[in-house]
Order: C-alpha cells, then structure tokens, then sequence
C-alpha cells in the first residue's frame, strides 16, 4: 500500500453541494453565529466565575488592547466601523462605572449586554464566507492552471498546451488511508491535521481534498492574509474562517475557539495545522498548539452530551504529513529559527525571498522542472488517540472495540470536565507526533542533507551549533566515497526503521547508492540560489549555504539516527 | 455499549489483599460496598466465610472474588494493592476487562523492568529510562485506562489497620481521579491530599524503600540518632537527584509521599524494608531473610533497578550503590559505612 501512489479521480462521496456540511452551514449562516456567540459568551462567564468585577476587568483589558491594536497595526481589511464600535463600548463602560444608582444586577445586566455585543461582532468576523461558485472556480483555476503549466513544461511544442499527458497527480503523489478518510468523512466528521511547512501547503491541501472526493473543508487562515483581495477571494472560495492573530484578548480567544468548535458539531469537516505555524527549523512539529485541537475534545464531548453515541456523532482525527523535496520559504523559516534559538549567538542575514516575483518565479520553476511533493494520509484516530476502523469504531491496542464516549464517562454519565479535557487533549497532541513521524517519508533529498551535516558535525565536535554554521562554506569538503559509506549507514537504519513500521521510504529511495545520492544531490533545495549541497568538479560533496543544510538536514530529526554518528 | 449498568451505585474494587490492601479496603469499606479480588481460593473463602484475612478481622460487608471480569464490571474505581513483581501479571489478567470508563488508583511502591523481548537486567547491565517503568505507567501501556492515580505516603499497614490517624497523598493528571480518592478515602481518621505530579510521588515511595534498608541497617549495627539523622538527610538528597532524573519534580519529594514517608519508614520496625536491613547487619544472607519474610520487601529489587540506571545514566548515588554491593556481592556492611563516610559530600543541601 505505501509504495503505491493513488493516481485515480475519486468520486465526490456527495455529489450534490447541498448535502455539503460546509454549504449547510453557510445557509445557516446568521444562526450559527448568533449561536457561537451564545456560546463564547456563556465559556467567557464560566472563567470569569460570574464574578462581576472580574468581568469588568476583562472588558476593560479587552477595550485597551483593541484601542491600542487599532493605533498602532491598523491593517487593510479591518472594518470601517471599527473605531466607533469600540469608542461605544467604552462610553457605555465609562458610564456604568461612574453610575451609582444602579443596583448590582442592574449593573451585571448592563456589563452582559456589552459582552454580548463583543461576542457577537467577532463571531461576525471569524465566521467563514463560503460560496459555491467561488470555490468551484477556484478549483477549476488551480486544477487547470497546474495541468497546463505542468503539460506544457514537460511535452515539448506549441500543442502541449492542450495535452493531458501529465496531471497534477504525476506530480504531487497522494499516499496512504485514502479509502479510509472517504469512508469514515461520509459517516462522521473529519479533523485533518498536517504538518506545514510552506505556505503552499493550504492550496495543496485544498486541492488534495478535493481530488479524493471529500467536500470542502474549513480551516482557520491568518487574518492578514485577507488583506491581499485576490488572497481574499480564494481564501473564502475555500471556506477558511478568519484568525486575527494580533487579538489576544480573552474573549476573542474563547470565540474562536468556540467557533471552531462548534462548527465541528455541526458536522462540518475541518483542517487544523497544529503547530500553528510553519515549521521554523525544518524538524517535524514536536509541540503542537493545542487551543484548536482542545476543541476536536470539547466538541467530541458535547456530541456524546447531546447523545449522539453513534458514528454521526464521531470525530476523526486525520494526521498528514506533507514531504517536499524543497521548501520556497526554507532561507528565511531557518535564520528566524536560529535567530530565535541563538539569539546573540546568531547573526541574521537579509531575506532574499519575499517578493511575488520569486513565487511566481518558484512556481514556474516547480512545474518546469522535477521537485516532487507527496502527500501522506494516516490512519484515522478518535480524539483520544486510538485507531479507528473504517465503520469508525475505536480500536485499543490488544484489537478490542472500545467506546470513546467511556473516556468522558464519570460513574456512568457524560460530565464536563475542563482539566481533564485539557489532558486528553494534550495526548491527542502527543499521538499525532508518534504518527506524523510514521508516515513521514523520507527521500532521497532528506537522505544526503542529514548525513552530510552530521558528518560535518561530527568533523567539527568542539564547535556548538551556531559556530558550527558560521564555517566558511569553502572550507567544507566531504570526500565522495565516504560521503557515500554513511550514506548507506543511514539508509540501512532507515530501512530498518520501515520495517517497523516507524517510518515511511519513496520508491525512488529503492535505486542503489549512487543513484539515490545522484537524486538526492539534484533535488535537495533545489531551486535555492545557493544550493544546501552539490558535487565539485573533483566529484566530491560541498554545501554552499550551511543554514540550508542544516534546515533540510532537520527533516530526520527524531529518528534517533544521530546517534549513527 | 459497556456501561449500561450505571444506575445503581457501584461497589469499589480492591485487587490483592496484602496488609496494605487489606488496610485500604477496610477504610474504604467504611463508606462504600468493597470487592476484593484475590488469587488464593483459601482467602477468597476466608474473606467471604470468616471475614478475616491472615487470621485478622476485616469489615464484614467486604466481598472475596477470584473473577477479574465481575470486578470490572462491578467497579468504576478499582485499587490495585499488589507487589510490583506480580503488578504485570495481575493487571494482564484484568486488562480484557477494563475500559476507558474505569479509574484506577494503585498503592504499589515498586518498579518495573520494561526491557526489549528476550533480554534480562542482567544482559543489559546499564539501563535507561525507557527501560523503567512506573506503575502507573505499567497500567497506562497494558491497559486502555487513561484515568489513573496513586497512593502513597507514611502507611504503615499495621497502624492503619489498627485506626490511628494518618494522612496519605493521591496523585494524579486528573483533578477528578483525585477527588475520586478523596471521596472515597476520607475519613475522620485519614486525611487525604492531592498532588498532580503523579510520577514524582510514585518515585518519592519507591526510592525511600532504598533509605529504608540503609536505615535498618545502621539500627542493625547498634548505632545511635546521630547516623540515623545523617542517613536520612543524605538519603534524601540522593532521593532528590535520582527522582529528578527519573522525571519527578522536587516539590513532591520534600511532601508527604517523600519526607513524609521517609521519616516513617526508617524509624519503624513495622517496615519491610527497615527489617531487610536491620537483620543484614545482624549477620543474616538476603536469601535467608527474603525466604523468611512473609511479603515482599520492595526495596531489593529497586536496589538491583537504580543500581543499573545510575550507571547507564553516569550518575553517582553512593547509598544506592553501595547497598547494591552488600546486597549482592558481599560487601560487609562496616565496610559500606566507612566508604560511605569517607566519600566527598561537601555541600549539604544544593538541589533547592
């Protein structure tokens, strides 16, 4: 199953759009935000203990860093009536403080009215914009616009154009449960989690659910990413809701996370990337955030409230790892990385890449020449982690039939538990790990860039890492045929590592040595300026940027294979 | 489809009847219908005829079962009282039986080697973390419970059997298997605190068996307060450091499951572990003592673990160590104590 790449057009698992989740939802739009808002409203009380002052207090800080968030990181899309909105909330807040004629509950309602309002205005905002003919658009401009780059790069002549010789697929192969998630996405509700490592990765992820029949899922996409109107477009086409990352207010926090929430027990599939952003260093997500993935739980546990104890009522948890034999964003994701890590250790060069000149540039590169992308899907998990089967039912290591709803059992009845649902939730965060490095696959790209580092590390023991990456590149040789010895060394560890099922190999790893090296050698980053590594005239290894290097070299991070050296 | 019978309150269960299980039970009993499971049919019969276990009364509402399946399905709460050297066993025969619905809390004041198919302590000489597992942590790979605690602190099981107060700690990730503890726990007479850092606390009973024997041992040799006040302040250091670097956190071991428990046992010849000690400086072989005794002593066996860990991890823990050498290979204890004070402590507390 793992070497063989799917290559078929799925069937859409519901053909007519109104039976999409996503669509219902947007029908139900105005009630559905009016019900998040409830909602938000209701978990902001909860923390808040109904104590009033407390309240207060949180109103107050909400209205302060929102004053400030407006004066001093105003951005394009943000609303006209924005000013006004808050310099009403804080009339009507001034106001009640001065007031003493009113009685404690007079004042509580005053302080819910307000708090109301805010709920209400970032459901509003949150909430995704989903159009049906927008997203079919969307997907035919994608789909098309890949096809014909991709057919006319490789079939040489005017009528390429035309050709369908080559499609997407040949390109970014699809790996993995693909029949699992189309089956248990008809039954219950999906929560796919990749890991994320360019910005590509939505638009591929997007395209990837489509391709495999799934309607469309809805996702969380930064807020300024709206500011771009075209971005706008294709970002609600693709029914992405908005997360505005400079409010860290407490009560948009429990918004969103009630949006998302809740949107999951409407039945709507969703995509989380759990690390939140892309991956600085290049290693698979270690930590994962864990607000969003708390609410696959909550929701889970709010569907076992209302009794809804079979399949229908059931969350899956999709992990997807996303291989790429080059990341566009790899120079800048690593100096910020190591500028973080090293801090004064670390000096910080200029960022070449950032223009939509170079993205274009990359894109046209990308089909034109061969970098290939694949895409592993992993065995579907209930929220506390086990394996399900394909009728959705929970699977405990000894192959016995469990329940999850017995998880959120307590003397026999469901009860809501806010500190064990945290715990839960970080395990859940932990299995997606263990199975993000499952069903990674390692190439030939992954392959050279890691022994090549450790053996320049391994070279160069005394120097810690930041020193170690200020070498000049010049002085780095690797001779060729012991480059190729570890080379070896590592495969046969990664081999033995699939063979127990711990990781996952590309086919193209399965050429002998040289060959792989040869593949390896030519893809890894391959359309950097400066190229992580390549083969001098005398036939020997050099890098010509070490941070690159290192960026791809990471990719084997948390295999242990280190220890090789 | 496993918990339809929830209406009616369920019992709590309670998996081997030491002295310590039998101490629980009993206090558990006071609140609540008690289920015991025991392997022997003699005690099964003793406990459900006489209401006696070993000859010793016990709450007569107390039901005997040999039947792991009608204990879980009897039970959402389930104690697990049993030695460490049978902790596998025993929770592999419950382990078909459980589900996520159940809580388990265990008294277990031991380790478990968890070691790659085929391979004994002995092949492997050092060992690492992985290699070591708590029991709580042998519950969470053997079994789908995810909601487990324990039970630790000074228990002596005589003094809890005979009444007197005490208090133990409950520890555990989950707010409500503590309270679960508490609920069921509490009495006038038994106090009960929680404490989230589960592992710390299991650690801080395990290796004071350690500190225990050593203790028993000076008593063995006639000597005086002085040693005994020495001994127990070292010991916890060593306590703090091999606990930390086993994934405990420090604030645990200076609580009641640590100091607490410490202070108990190394002033106590109610305790097995003391008594180990007390009769090795008394001139007898292990084997003769470990024969004799009528259950197990907890710290031999986590001597032999940590000795293999502290070299696998380039720690030194000279009480430990040099235990292991009078355990194991002779080492008179005379000689052990000269090491042990010849050896170059020179900062008395560095690990606050």
């Amino acid at each position: 199953m793992a070497d063989t790449y799917i290559k078929h057009q799925y069937e859409p698992i519901l053909p007519k759009k109104d039976e999409w989740p996503v669509v219902k939802l947007s029908k139900n739009r105005k009630d559905f935000i009016r019900k998040v808002a409830d909602a938000s409203k209701k978990s902001v009380l909860e923390i808040t203990a109904e104590n009033i002052d407390l309240l207060r207090e949180e109103l107050e800080t909400t209205l302060y860093r929102e004053k400030l968030r407006m004066k001093q990181n105003p951005w394009a899309v943000d609303p006209d009536d924005e000013k006004e909105f808050w310099g009403k909330v804080k009339s009507t807040m001034v106001q009640l403080s001065a007031d003493g004629s009113l009685t404690k509950t007079q004042k509580k309602k005053k302080y819910l009215e307000i708090l109301d309002d805010i709920t209400m205005r970032y459901s509003e905002e949150i909430a995704s914009n989903f159009i049906h003919s927008h997203y079919k658009v969307t997907r035919r401009i994608v789909t098309f616009g890949f096809s014909r780059l991709l057919n006319a790069a490789r079939v040489k002549g005017f009528k390429s154009i035309f050709s369908n010789q080559f499609s997407l697929q040949d390109k970014i192969q699809i790996v993995g449960e693909t029949d699992q998630i189309r089956e248990l996405a008809s039954k219950g509700t999906i929560v796919m989690v990749p890991t994320h490592f360019s910005n590509l990765d939505s638009i591929l992820i997007g395209w990837i659910i489509s391709v495999l029949g799934l309607p469309p899922f809805i996702y969380g996409a930064g807020l300024n990413l709206f500011n771009i109107s075209i971005f706008a477009y294709f970002m609600n086409a693709l029914g992405a809701y908005k997360v505005d990352r400079r409010k860290k207010n407490l009560i948009y926090l429990e918004t969103l996370k009630t949006y998302s929430s809740e949107a999951l027990q409407f039945g709507v599939h969703s995509l989380f990337f759990p690390g939140g952003t892309r991956s600085r260093s290049g290693m698979i997500e270690k930590k994962l955030k864990l607000g969003l993935l708390s609410t696959a739980v909550e929701a889970q546990r709010a569907n076992f409230e209302r009794g809804e104890d079979d399949v229908s009522g059931k969350i899956f948890i999709v992990p997807v790892t996303i291989n790429y034999h080059f990341v566009l964003e790899a120079p800048s994701l690593i100096q910020e990385h190591l500028a973080l890590t090293g801090q004064e250790r670390y000096y910080k060069e200029s960022d070449e890449f950032s223009t939509s000149y170079k993205i274009s540039k990359f894109l046209v590169k990308f089909f034109t020449k061969g970098s290939d992308i694949s895409v592993s899907v992993g065995k579907a998990l209930d929220v506390l982690g086990n394996y399900v089967d394909n009728d959705g039912n929970s699977i405990d290591r000894n192959g016995r039939k469990i329940d999850t709803k017995d998880y959120f059992l307590y003397n026999g009845k469901v009860t809501v538990d806010a500190q064990r649902e945290e715990e839960y939730t970080y395990h859940l965060g932990k299995r997606i790990v263990e199975e993000f490095h499952k069903i990674n696959r390692v190439f030939s790209s992954h392959l050279v860039a890691f022994t090549a580092f450790q053996m320049i590390k391994r070279e160069n023991k005394k120097m810690d890492l930041y020193n170690l990456l200020r070498l000049p590149e010049e002085d780095v040789v690797l001779i060729y045929n012991e480059f190729k010895e570890e080379c070896l060394k590592v495969l046969g560890k990664i081999k033995e590592l699939e063979a127990e099922s711990k990781v996952q190999i590309a086919p193209h790893m399965k050429m002998d040595i040289d060959s792989i090296i040869d593949h390896g050698l030519a893809n890894v980053g391959m359309y950097h300026a400066k190229r992580p590594l390549v083969k001098n005239s005398m036939g020997n290894i050099e890098t010509q940027d070490l941070n690159l290097l290192y960026y791809y070299h990471n990719r084997l991070h948390g295999y242990d294979l280190e220890k090789l050296f | 489809m496993t918990s339809k019978n929830s209406s009616k309150e369920k019992s709590v269960g309670v998996v081997g009847m030491g002295s310590f299980g039998t101490a629980i039970a009993n206090i558990l009993a006071e609140k609540s219908k008690v289920i015991a499971y025991v392997r022997r049919t003699e005690v099964v019969d003793e406990i459900n005829q006489m209401h006696t276990v070993d000859g010793e009364a016990i709450n007569p509402e107390i039901l005997g079962t040999q039947d792991p399946e009608y204990l879980c399905q009897s039970c959402n709460t389930i104690f697990f009282m049993v030695p460490s050297s049978a902790f596998q066993e025993v929770i592999r025969s419950f382990s078909p039986f459980l589900y996520p619905y159940h809580l388990i809390i265990h008294g277990t004041k031991g380790l478990c080697l968890n070691l790659p198919p085929g391979k004994t302590l002995e092949d492997m000489g050092k060992i690492s973390r992985e290699n070591i597992l708590t029991m709580s942590e042998v519950i969470m790979k053997e079994t789908v419970v995810v909601r487990v605690g324990c039970l630790a602190g000074p228990n002596l099981a005589r003094e809890l059997y005979l009444g007197q107060p005490a208090a133990t700690v409950v520890a555990s990730k989950y707010n409500e298997v503590i309270l679960e503890g508490q609920r069921l726990l509490r009495t006038d007479k038994f106090q009960v605190y929680g404490n989230s850092d589960i592992v710390g606390v299991e650690l801080s009973g395990v290796l004071k068996n350690i500190i225990a024997i050593a203790a028993g041992a000076l008593a063995g040799l006639g000597l005086g307060e002085n040693a005994k006040g020495l001994l127990i302040s070292r010991g916890m250091v060593e306590l703090v450091y091999l606990g930390n670097a086993l994934g405990g956190s420090l604030k645990s071991f200076i609580g009641l499951a640590g100091i607490g428990d410490l202070v108990a046992t190394c002033n106590s010849t109610l305790s097995r572990n003391y008594t180990v000690g007390y009769r090795l400086a008394q001139g007898e072989k292990l084997d003769d003592i470990l024969d004799t005794m009528e259950e197990v002593a907890e710290g031999v066996n986590t001597i032999k673990l940590i000795k293999a860990f502290v070299e696998g991890t380039g720690m030194r823990a000279p009480i430990t160590e040099n235990l292991y050498k009078v355990l194991f290979e002779d080492l008179k204890i005379e000689e052990a104590l000269q090491y042990l004070m010849k050896y170059p402590f020179s900062v008395d507390v560095d690990f606050l």
